[in-house]
């Protein structure tokens, strides 16, 4: 990593996530163009088209057929003739079906739990979010709880220099319940006001190893209770249909309340997102759009429904 | 496991049409609707989708129904064989350098798995192939890359070379000369996880491409990727030329479309596949399998009895088609077994068995029925599924198990090979004249 990537750039969310979505943007947004111009009247096979549009931005068929028909209510409803305002139509239903804008505020003190399939980006997304926090005043502490995988401690450890915030770590094959204890002391100890815990990669299909999950909730409800917990989902914005899945299981097992959907720089739509939203309620928090240190970035759904159209 | 939901999905979408009189163009478009929203939930690619659906509704309409099939079992029939065709017929084997050192380079996006990949392969081609390899560190971005890389490959003995965070080309020369230097003739790079549009990165894979020649240059993939699998594949191939692909965390509950777009877009066969955390969950990935279990086509004894209630000629064709281009494992020779018992009469089956009539019945008595069961029931699945890998003490064990000899147990796969050879002939020119003399309902 070179220097520059530790300097946060100030950019805001719309510039950035332009930027880092201008692939996607590209490619679905000439598609729409397309469409549009290629369209003179709406009729079905506009629809059905719009549809594949959608498809082929992993929304998934359930999600992509419900806003195609928010869209087209709206424009029987409103007499709508000319395409080109299907744009702005689709763009609303988007951000609805992300559950619309909210202002989302960490509260103070919290536990931020990473979980989440192997590779997506848990570790990465720590340590950015160390750094976010840490910059902006909080005192954070980060517990390497992925004891599983070889060498993601030491991998956390840098990001951890990185942010300036210390690590709380076991040896490799520990058991990551017992990390999260440890940090739980230091964190009470110290008076910090926000432990990020990194976990193991998992599959959601393996039993077990989603048994160990719940026991580190079970150990921060337990050593404390009074402290808001966040669990975060991270997911790969190249992620198919599988996401919701996932999702859905580690949803029921760690009672996840918000998703972070990383390498959304790629030309991935990160559609699946949308699904998640849609049909889980589960709130998108943040978007990874980089390597760097500060390509970590709140998430707005408008700025996404924009940044996508 | 990972196909499963696919298979199923596209039966429920095909019964609707299964045992009707005849199809109709109308009843073909909504089983197509079917079969295309199946292969999306799926995750196939979208375009891909499109074509296979095309190219089935177009056969569909156009073929003549075969008089043993109904419309269904017909369209069926298509989407299977089209499916087969768009996965591929075998397993594709790595390829070896005729020169001592056999580079492998491992590439693909981040998190995909690659590192974890790089081992498990090294400790495949030390164990199955008794060859020496050498893990290469070329990812010098992710934090801690090269550590993770060192620890997975002290776990499978295999020595890992590094040179900190200097050029990855030049750490890939150095680790080159170490092996011809050493003596180790298969040399594994792990590159860094890149994004295809990264210019800079792909260029840099392209710099240690031309400065090490590797025989092979795999894409490590992961199967729970979805639309995006075809523009990773795509760019991936035009920038690099790849050889093959490595699907990871097959051992999720993902159907995998992307092992069909990729095959499609690409036509660079799928080597392997990663299914499990262990570094032994490896497995070589078989293409005709995975797509007849797309359909389901693996239960052969439901084919066999359908097969038998309508028995005909021309179904039998049909179903001996089907299980020609099966890769025939022991397994199913159990299946066979397993068949022939139920159905009584030796010879009236051995018939039914392609190739079976080379067979004479007289040459197999229902005792050695039993113990050849009795041998294969002693095996491993895997020993069923690769018979290849039976060497002594397997097969010392093995008799024990039966409570038979060696000597049996190397009969009974002459006999499984005799009939392989057997199908393999079948499936050459002029197997199928050969095969109209045959009853066969299979």
């Amino acid at each position: 990593m070179s220097e520059e990537n530790l300097t946060p750039k100030k950019k805001g969310f719309f510039a950035h996530i332009r930027e880092g979505l201008s692939r996607t943007r590209e490619a679905l947004s000439s598609k729409v163009e397309n469409l549009i111009s290629y369209y003179k009247e709406m009729d079905d096979d506009f629809f059905e088209d719009l549809l594949d549009v959608l498809v082929s931005s992993d929304l998934g068929m359930k999600t992509a057929e419900d806003i195609v028909n928010r869209v087209r209510t709206q424009v029987r409803k409103e007499k709508v003739g000319d395409p080109q305002k299907v744009r702005q139509y689709m763009r609303d239903a988007i951000v609805e079906a992300l559950g619309g804008i909210q202002d989302y505020e960490l509260p103070r003190p919290a536990i931020i739990t990473m979980v989440g399939v192997n590779g997506t980006g848990k570790t990465t997304t720590a340590g950015k979010l160390a750094a976010k926090y840490k910059a902006e005043g909080r005192q954070v502490i980060l517990a390497a709880a992925d004891t599983f995988r070889a060498a993601a401690a030491e991998q956390l450890t840098v990001w951890a220099e990185r942010a300036g915030a210390p690590v709380i770590r076991h040896q490799e094959g520990s058991d990551p319940a017992a990390v999260v204890f440890d940090a739980l002391a230091s964190f009470k100890a110290r008076g910090a006001d926000l432990l990020i815990a990194d976990t193991a990669g998992r599959l959601h299909n393996k039993k077990n190893l989603m048994n160990e999950l719940e026991k580190i909730g079970r150990v921060i409800s337990r050593e404390a209770p009074d402290v808001s917990q966040e669990v975060f989902l991270v997911v790969d914005a190249t992620t198919g249909q599988n996401a919701l899945n996932q999702a859905r299981v580690f949803s029921e097992v760690a009672h996840v309340t918000g998703i972070v959907l990383t390498k959304l720089d790629s030309t991935a739509k990160g559609g699946i997102a949308i699904a998640i939203a849609s049909e889980l309620g589960v709130p998108v928090r943040f978007v990874g759009l980089g390597e760097g240190i500060e390509d970590l970035m709140p998430f707005d759904p408008v700025g996404f429904a924009q940044g996508i159209l | 496991m990972a196909f499963e939901g696919l298979g199923e999905k596209l039966q429920g979408a095909l019964k609707k049409i299964t045992g009707r009189g005849k199809i109709g163009e109308a009843d073909l478009k909504a089983a197509m609707r079917e079969v295309r929203l199946a292969l999306l939930e799926a995750d196939v690619n979208f375009m891909v989708v499109k074509d296979f659906v095309k190219k089935v509704s177009d056969r569909a309409l156009g073929a003549e129904v075969q008089a043993s099939l109904t419309p269904g079992q017909q369209v069926i029939k298509i989407v299977n064989e089209e499916l087969t065709a768009l996965m591929g017929s075998s397993h594709a084997r790595l390829t070896f350098s005729s020169k001592p050192i056999t580079v492998y380079m491992l590439c693909g996006l981040q998190g995909a798995g690659k590192t974890t990949m790089a081992a498990k392969l090294a400790a495949l081609l030390k164990k199955q192939q008794s060859k020496r390899p050498l893990l290469v560190a070329c990812d010098i971005y992710r934090p801690a890359a090269i550590k993770q890389l060192q620890v997975v490959g002290e776990q499978v003995g295999v020595p890992v070379y590094e040179h900190g965070t200097q050029d990855p080309v030049l750490t890939a020369q150095e680790a080159y000369a170490l092996a011809q230097r050493n003596g180790y003739d298969v040399v594994i790079l792990d590159t860094a996880g890149r994004l295809q549009i990264d210019e800079e990165l792909m260029a840099e894979l392209e710099r240690i491409k031309a400065s090490v020649p590797p025989q092979e240059i795999l894409l490590v993939v992961d199967a729970m990727i979805g639309q995006e699998s075809v523009n990773v594949a795509k760019s991936f191939n035009d920038s690099l030329g790849i050889d093959g692909v490595i699907l990871t965390k097959l051992d999720s509950d993902t159907r995998g479309g992307a092992a069909l777009s990729i095959k499609a877009i690409t036509g660079k066969p799928i080597k392997y596949a990663g299914t499990g955390e262990k570094l032994t969950d490896i497995e070589a990935f078989h293409p005709e399998r995975m797509a007849s279990r797309i359909l389901g086509m693996g239960d052969m004894l439901t084919l066999i009895e359908r097969a038998q209630q309508n028995f005909d000629e021309k179904q039998a064709q049909e179903m001996e088609e089907k299980l020609r281009k099966q890769s025939f494992t022991l397994e199913d020779f159990l299946d066979q077994f397993e068949q022939i018992k139920k159905m009584g009469s030796m010879a009236e089956m051995l018939a039914m068995i392609p190739g079976g009539n080379k067979i004479n019945p007289e040459d197999i008595d229902e005792k050695e029925m039993a113990r050849m069961e009795a041998i294969i029931r002693s095996m491993t699945p895997k020993e069923r599924r690769n018979p290849d890998i039976l060497a002594a003490s397997r097969k010392r064990r093995i008799a024990k198990g039966s409570g038979t000899s060696v000597q049996q147990v190397n009969q009974l796969l002459k006999q499984y090979d005799m009939i392989k050879q057997l199908m393999k002939q079948f499936g050459g020119k002029g197997g199928r004249r050969r095969l109209r003399g045959l009853k066969l309902p299979l």
